[in-house]
């Protein structure tokens, strides 16, 4: 009787420190993923931040064009 | 051409991890014997201890780094240093988790102040937690990162002192140890030392996914100020 | 006169005109040994219960003096006046440590004898016990002054420094409890293991010392 209950309760917290290990490493990946879409969003905006004219316009009309150019490609890329 | 061979070696570690981890965690469910004194429970031995040597080794690596940090003064050293001391820390907490477990299956108590190992390490980890608060206390950069490297020193330095203090400090009746791994027999050794080196390389692949995941962060911030600069 | 023995006269000096520390660390002491005698409601201790009544009540006394030596120096810009200094930053680490080792020992001076009044039978075992707290003040000093460097250029000096010398203390701690266990017991001092403890507190001091001595150049390199 004892050595059959204790056989239970010894294989519970085997398993429970098993557990407990498990889950401290998927605790981390969870941080470590939130990181990484961090990061991935931070590169997404510098992309963008990239790819806007970066020297400065003093004729405010070139800079108007320059403008309308953009609009156009965001329209052709949401018609495709 | 650097980036690219570092995220190569991450991969050869990640899948030795899984590979070496699996094998010693097979080998210790299937191959080794069932412990005569202590019955199934004794299975935790092979997570609690390789952790716990894991965890204590890191710390003594993050000591290594510091040293290398305060001789060259390069701030990758100090990255290294504190990644190595981050992971041994979560490890540590793994250590306590499971220490307190296996006391709780074993004696029917969560703590066992007599069990050396695990009173040392709980001390050793109270350590290593005030390495936060030091840093975050100490606002100037450079002088936060040498800050950290003497604590980091000082503190490795601390870990074999602190358990030789606390094995000493046992009464001369026998303590409760969890077991000792001098006297194991060859079935059970095997399998705990693949533990072991799984272990080793579980922290090895945990500390270069961080410091690749700060280098990637620290880039995207050059990469934002020089753009915000030119803009 | 050299550096070294010129910074330690004058924090020594400072100290002794000024009397700030030592007559408030003198009474900590005093008033711990009242609040044990009346928390145990003992007034006989021998073996473990004096070696862990007095040691912890030191080793408090002891940081409130390292609070005192580094904290307020530091608010007072004196530190900042030494560091300008040409003095080799070793020389610096050797007189700070050497004067908390005077304030500790001057602590122990008084508190030792009252507590050997409040509580003992007998004196036999203070003077093997004077060795061990020698020892243990050096060991103290190492650490306490790394630590409260490193404190007192931080933001959180008053809670830092304390934070992480008591788990650096511990092995410290450890050995003089040990010792004093043996020393301070009830039919006279028994010399069991009083060479493994003494022996665990010359490591202690000499590993921390050295540790001292190696880093202490990198925490005032401003």
């Amino acid at each position: 009787m004892i050595p059959l209950l204790a056989l239970e309760s010894a294989e519970r917290y085997v398993a429970g420190a098993y557990l407990v290990f498990l889950l401290l490493l998927l605790i981390y990946v969870a941080i470590m993923a939130a990181k990484l879409s961090r990061i991935q969003r931070e590169l997404g905006s510098l992309a963008e931040l990239a790819e806007r004219p970066t020297a400065p316009r003093s004729d405010h009309d070139v800079g108007q064009i320059h403008e309308r150019e953009h609009e156009i490609e965001t329209v052709r890329q949401g018609e495709r | 051409m650097a980036d690219a061979l570092k995220s190569i070696t991450l991969r050869r570690l990640a899948v030795g991890t899984v590979v070496v981890l699996g094998a010693g965690y097979v080998l210790a469910f299937f191959a080794a014997p069932e412990d005569a004194d202590q019955g199934f429970i004794q299975k935790i031995f092979y997570l609690h201890v390789p952790l716990a040597t894991v965890a204590l080794c890191g710390w003594i690596v993050a000591a290594i780094h510091a040293i290398r940090h305060l001789r060259t003064g390069d701030p990758k050293h100090d990255a290294r240093s504190y990644v190595s001391i981050h992971i041994s820390v979560i490890f540590g907490l793994a250590v306590l988790l499971t220490g307190a477990i296996w006391a709780k299956g074993s004696w029917g108590v969560w703590w066992e102040w007599k069990e050396p190992t695990l009173v040392s390490f709980l001390i050793v980890f109270l350590l290593y937690a005030t390495y936060y608060p030091l840093r975050y206390a100490i606002e100037d950069r450079d002088r936060q990162a040498r800050y950290a490297s003497v604590f980091a020193i000082t503190a490795g330095a601390f870990v074999p002192l602190n358990f030789l203090a606390v094995r000493l400090a046992e009464p001369l009746i026998h303590p409760r140890t969890f077991s000792s791994t001098g006297g194991l027999p060859d079935s059970m050794l095997w399998p705990f030392l693949v533990c072991m080196a799984g272990m080793a390389l579980l922290w090895a692949t945990l500390v270069w996914f961080e410091l690749d995941s700060k280098a990637a962060s620290g880039n995207l911030k050059r990469i934002r100020r020089a753009l915000e600069a030119t803009a | 006169m050299t550096a070294y023995s010129a910074l330690l006269r004058k924090d020594l000096r400072v100290e002794l005109r000024t009397l700030r520390s030592l007559p408030a660390m003198a009474l900590f002491a005093i008033t711990a040994f009242v609040i044990f005698r009346f928390g145990l409601d003992r007034e006989r201790l021998s073996g473990e219960l004096a070696a862990g009544v007095l040691i912890p009540t030191l080793l408090f006394a002891a940081l409130l003096a390292i609070n005192r030596l580094f904290v307020a120096e530091r608010e007072e810009g004196g530190f900042d006046l030494i560091r300008l200094a040409p003095v080799d930053r070793t020389v610096l680490f050797a007189a700070k440590a050497s004067a908390l080792v005077v304030y500790l020992v001057v602590l122990e001076l008084v508190a030792v004898p009252i507590f050997a009044l409040f509580f003992l039978d007998s004196a036999s075992g203070l003077l093997p016990l004077a060795l061990v707290l020698l020892l243990a003040n050096v060991g103290l000093a190492a650490t306490g002054t790394v630590i409260s460097t490193i404190a007192t250029m931080s933001s959180a000096r008053d809670l830092l420094a304390p934070l992480i010398l008591l788990p650096l203390l511990v092995p410290l701690v450890v050995a003089a409890a040990g010792a004093g266990e043996h020393l301070l017991a009830e039919g006279g001092p028994d010399y069991g293991r009083f060479g493994t403890w003494l022996g665990l507190l010359g490591l202690y001091d000499l590993i921390f010392l050295l540790v001292g001595y190696a880093t202490f150049d990198f925490l005032l390199d401003d």
